[in-house]
């Protein structure tokens, strides 16, 4: 597992970091905790000429409750949000979906910001952020925007960030004491997610529930979510779990498993909500 | 010592990261090679462009097959010699095509990605049933049909047998292939100095490597040092004859420096040998009791693009092990090695008599399903029973020593308290919300003890003997030179435990030795579970002639004769006489003084031995599972495992256990997770650990062991072995239960791996 070259630079500040990205074009790509961007170059199918470090720019690891919104900064290590209090009173699937992400390890390191922007279609947080109805921020050559969730991901391991730009924050609608569940079926106990179901009890009623492993990005169940807002029961609801999926067709499952297991989890999502 | 569950000697370097692998050695000026694999799985080279890879900085040379064809063929099949890199066409992806030397490995790599090779394509024949097939064309080029060995393994036909037995019926079987997956790959340095190369690599068998690497290169075996340093896993595919070990020494002659080969892990996957892939055809003839009455086999093996001299006929101890540890009076057997556009197949862990287990234990069940009856007494009506060891096999030269079959099997029943189980299991049934419970059995046999010569010199080996060098220092302590080579067994413990009882030393003052052919006097190695059954007779040997002699020192110190001491503590005393005593280290002291020695007597207190097993041993034993399989998604979670095995004599009841943990793990990773998978053009579809699925800590159960310590009349300590016992028992339990658990939907077999998603195809299939 051998990578091709690269040089790498450390920035000192989101600034720096932003500066070093618009220096160095298309060949420069940030670094967080590593652990999605070091195993794929060591693939190969990275092959960033720069690597511009912000792993260590503390100032984006925070979480702070600001008014009926959680704001949580892009190198908040997925440990930090298992175990944050403020996770855990008021978006506390964001924790559940954290705890069930590979091994000690791979929490330590990792962030939420990477996993985002990594985007891959069964990362756990993204279900979580995508039911959550989160908004991530982005800064840029151009400034700060905020993208909702919904329109982040835009393919297998696409996002809608514009080159040089900078995930710097997520920001959540607290939802205290509303019911979650998150389900993960996967193929080893530490494992990327073959399918996963977010779902988070609404303020007004309804719920949101986000898929993973389904399809080229994380998705929103929409029709099992308006179909309970119609007023159908869980189980016929939960039959739509994958209605307007493209779930993948490959070595680890096939489309009709993947479809299958999209109904039980949901199925049991809704049975713990 | 021995029986005791010491802790091992090697984990105090291990466990704090300060072991000496092949890549922790550093030799200066140091060079790095690096392969090109094929990219395609069946194809003729039609070029290979290393231009722009030579004009990379840092990059030595790049050679291909013609740069080496001064060199004899590497260890092959008579008849089916093989090269060092593919020569004019490529059988499988993955093959090395080119070899690629730079000043450190990442130029290495980026310069093997520089060299283009042309290839045109030729149909791909990933599966034996395409490799045989009427319009298949010839993957290796002296093998028409790609058929490259039929052997029929007993001259019994028993078609009549079958045709008069009550009742009959068939199964075709899969044991798929897997892959090794030690936790260190493959690794070779090579540094050629002088009249010779010093060779570093992680093998299981120094000497052997030694002896190749000297035929290859001409030379002397004096002037050739093959050292196996800490071997992080090997599982049986590190006794395959890759090419690096050969190129390495090349290629550090050609450029006077020394080069070092470290293969990653995705190489690994598709470089290093797989083991298992057989397809099972079988008959069985069976009267109302369950007794099997005849069994008629058919396996077709998939040994990979280029023949490897040990996978060609591995199937041969698959089908000497067929009968189990059943009384079956007639058993024909043939098998087909077919070359597939697959990585070569040959060890792993068990090699042929796991899948000779899985078939038997998963007849039995079938055919205790066929009747109505319990799994458990289908066995005891079959099973060997002890007053009839050693038991002659049906076929010739497999005789197996004693064991109690029926006792490991009550042990187990006992234990699983197998009853209750059954009522659990029918209660959950008639309960649409509880999980599936299934119950499966596995009573295993598998061979031990690998010898006797004239059976390992089938494999190429020297002989099948272990050798062992005693030499108590002067102190008293003790150094053991041993010719096997370990690779996670605990060698350094057992063998100084058995060491300790002999000689009356402390363990702590016992060192072992091993790995390295300038130290150690012979060997053959370690594979086939032959570390206690045959290196562990080797210790004793000398062990018992160093005693021997250190009595005789002591008697001459004591004045008094051999026959009249004891041994005490730390020496002897004449017997009777509390004040005529003498420690070992003054006994020790001694034997280095000549003139204080009776007249005659050899200097030095050492002994070098050669153990010659009579025959192979039977390690035995029963394994059961118990399952639970959700019923919306079909995983299966291991509830239970609970294991009985027979051993023989257990030396480390911890280092035992360790051996069995560690087989089931690989049984069960088989039986649930693992499968090397390639695409119908041959490509590899489990090139990495995200792919290939080896089960974690947290995806196995906790296991139950037991012991019953029935020993081996073939060799004096008595011990059978176990390094394979686990992985040979765990499938087919694993399996046995899965079945079981929805032997009510009429469901007959699952193939391995037993993923969630096949097992809920097969349940959605079958309601
Ligand atoms: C063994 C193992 C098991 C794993 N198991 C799981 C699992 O079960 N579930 C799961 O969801 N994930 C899993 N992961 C992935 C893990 O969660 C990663 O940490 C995560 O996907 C990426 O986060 P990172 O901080 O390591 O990002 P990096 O690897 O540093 O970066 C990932 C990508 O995001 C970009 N990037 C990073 N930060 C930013 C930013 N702030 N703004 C813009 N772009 C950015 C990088 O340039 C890169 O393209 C596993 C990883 C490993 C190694």
């Amino acid at each position: 597992m051998i990578p091709a070259g690269f040089s790498y630079v450390r920035a000192g500040s989101v600034e720096e970091a932003l500066d070093e990205l618009s220096r160095h074009g298309g060949a420069a790509r940030p670094l967080a905790g590593g652990h999605s961007l070091l195993p794929a170059m060591k693939l190969r199918r990275a092959e960033p000429g720069v690597l511009v470090d912000i792993g260590r720019l503390r100032e984006l690891s925070y979480v702070r409750a600001d008014g009926d919104r959680i704001a949580v900064g892009a190198l908040t290590s997925h440990r930090t949000l298992e175990r944050d209090p403020v996770v855990a009173a008021q978006v506390p699937l964001l924790a559940a979906a954290a705890r069930r992400i590979g091994d000690p390890q791979v929490r330590n390191r990792g962030t939420i910001g990477g996993s985002l922007a990594h985007a891959d279609p069964a990362a756990d947080l993204a279900g979580a952020v995508l039911a959550l109805d989160g908004v991530l921020v982005a800064r840029g050559p151009a400034g700060v925007r905020e993208i909702p969730a919904r329109e982040f991901f835009t393919g297998r391991c696409r996002n809608a960030l514009a080159p040089g730009e900078l995930l710097t924050e997520i920001r959540l609608p607290a939802a205290p004491g509303r019911s979650y569940a998150f389900e993960k079926f996967s193929r080893r106990a530490l494992d990327w997610a073959v399918v996963g179901v977010a779902a988070q009890a609404r303020p007004g009623g309804g719920v949101a529930i986000a898929l993973i492993g389904m399809g080229p990005t994380p998705v929103r169940a929409t029709a099992v979510e308006e179909a309970l807002a119609a007023g159908e029961p869980a189980a016929e609801a939960a039959r739509l779990a994958a209605w307007g999926c493209e779930p993948p067709d490959d070595a680890v499952a096939s489309a009709s498993y993947r479809t299958h297991l999209a109904e039980v989890l949901v199925t049991r999502a809704l049975a713990a909500l | 010592m021995i029986g005791s569950a010491v802790p091992r000697k090697e984990d105090a370097a291990l466990l704090t990261g300060r072991g000496t692998f092949v890549d922790d050695i550093h030799r200066p000026g140091l060079l790095h090679m690096v392969y090109v694999h094929s990219t395609e799985a069946h194809a003729l080279i039609t070029g290979v462009d290393a231009e722009e890879a030579r004009s990379l900085p840092g990059v030595v040379g790049v050679w291909t097959a013609r740069d080496f064809a001064g060199l004899p063929p590497r260890p092959s099949v008579p008849g089916l010699e093989r090269g060092y890199l593919a020569a004019g066409k490529v059988h499988y992806v993955g093959e090395p095509v080119a070899v690629v030397v730079a000043a450190d490995r990442y130029a290495a790599a980026d310069a093997a990605r520089a060299v283009r090779v042309a290839y045109e394509p030729l149909p791909v024949m990933a599966t034996v049933a395409d490799a045989l097939a009427r319009d298949s064309v010839p993957i290796f080029a002296p093998l028409p049909g790609n058929l490259a060995l039929e052997q029929q393994v007993t001259p019994d036909d028993v078609t009549a047998d079958l045709e008069a037995a009550p009742h009959r019926l068939r199964a075709r079987l899969v044991n798929q292939r897997c892959a090794g997956a030690p936790m260190e790959p493959y690794g070779v340095l090579a540094d050629w100095t002088g009249a010779g190369p010093t060779v570093w690599a992680t093998v299981q068998a120094p000497h052997r490597v030694r002896a190749e690497i000297a035929e290859r290169f001409g030379l002397a075996r004096h002037l050739v040092r093959v050292v196996a340093p800490d071997v992080g896993g090997a599982f049986g595919v590190k006794s395959s004859f890759m090419p690096e070990l050969f190129l390495a020494p090349e290629l550090s002659r050609r450029l006077g420096r020394p080069v070092k080969y470290v293969e990653t892990r995705g190489e690994h996957m598709v470089h290093t040998y797989h083991g298992r892939d057989q397809l099972q055809d079988v008959e069985v003839g069976f009267d109302d009791e369950g007794r099997i009455l005849a069994l008629d086999v058919t396996l077709t093996v998939n040994i990979g693009g280029v023949p490897d001299p040990v996978g060609i006929g591995l199937a041969t101890l698959t089908s000497y092990m067929l009968g189990g540890c059943y009384k079956i009076p007639k058993i024909a057997a043939r098998y087909r090695s077919v070359v597939t556009n697959t990585t070569p197949t040959a060890s792993y862990r068990g090699a042929g008599r796991p899948e000779a287990s899985f078939l038997i234990e998963r007849v039995v069940d079938l055919v205790a399903r066929e009747l109505g009856r319990d799994p458990a007494d289908v066995r005891k009506a079959n099973l060997i029973q002890p007053g009839e060891m050693p038991y002659q096999t049906p076929f010739e030269g497999i005789v197996y020593d004693e064991a109690d079959y029926p006792a490991a099997l009550d042990l187990l029943l006992d234990r699983l308290g197998y009853a209750g189980l059954r009522e659990e299991q029918a209660r959950r049934l008639a309960d649409p919300r509880a999980p599936l419970l299934g119950v499966g059995l596995s009573t295993f046999v598998e061979m031990g003890g690998f010898g006797p010569t004239p059976l390992f010199e089938q494999f190429g080996y020297l002989g099948g003997w272990e050798s062992a060098n005693v030499r108590m220092q002067p102190d008293g302590s003790v150094i053991v030179l041993v010719g096997t080579a370990p690779h996670g067994q605990g060698h350094q413990t057992a063998l100084a435990q058995i060491a300790a009882d002999q000689l009356g030393v402390p363990f702590d003052a016992i060192s072992v030795l091993y790995g390295d052919t300038a130290v150690v006097q012979e060997g053959t190695g370690t594979m086939g579970s032959r570390g206690m059954p045959v290196a562990g007779n080797a210790v004793r040997m000398a062990a018992v002639e160093v005693a021997d002699k250190a009595r005789r020192v002591a008697a001459h110190m004591l004045e008094a004769d051999a026959d009249d001491l004891v041994r005490i503590g730390d020496g002897f005393q004449v017997k009777g006489v509390p004040d005529a005593t003498v420690t070992l280290a003054e006994v020790a002291e001694r034997a280095f003084k000549p003139h204080l020695l009776p007249e005659g007597t050899a200097l030095g207190l050492e002994n070098t031995s050669y153990f010659e097993p009579k025959n192979l041993s039977y390690p035995s034993g029963a394994h059961g599972c118990v399952v639970e399989i959700d019923r919306d998604t079909g995983r299966v979670s291991i509830l239970r495992y609970v294991c009985v095995d027979d051993c023989g004599t257990v030396i480390n009841p911890m280092t035992a256990r360790g051996q069995i943990h560690g087989g089931v793990a690989q049984g069960i990773a088989q039986a649930l997770f693992e499968k090397v998978a390639f695409d119908a053009g041959g490509r590899p579809l489990t090139a990495s650990l995200e792919d290939y699925m080896v089960p974690g800590a947290l995806d196995l159960p906790p296991y139950e062991t037991h012991h019953i310590e029935t020993r081996s009349s073939f060799n004096p300590l008595g011990a059978k072995g176990l390094g394979e016992a686990g992985a040979t028992a765990a499938p087919q339990a694993v399996v046995n239960a899965v079945v079981d658990a929805l032997a009510h939907l009429g469901v007959r077999d699952v193939e391995m791996p037993c993923t969630p998603e096949r097992v809920w195809k097969v349940m959605h299939d079958a309601s």
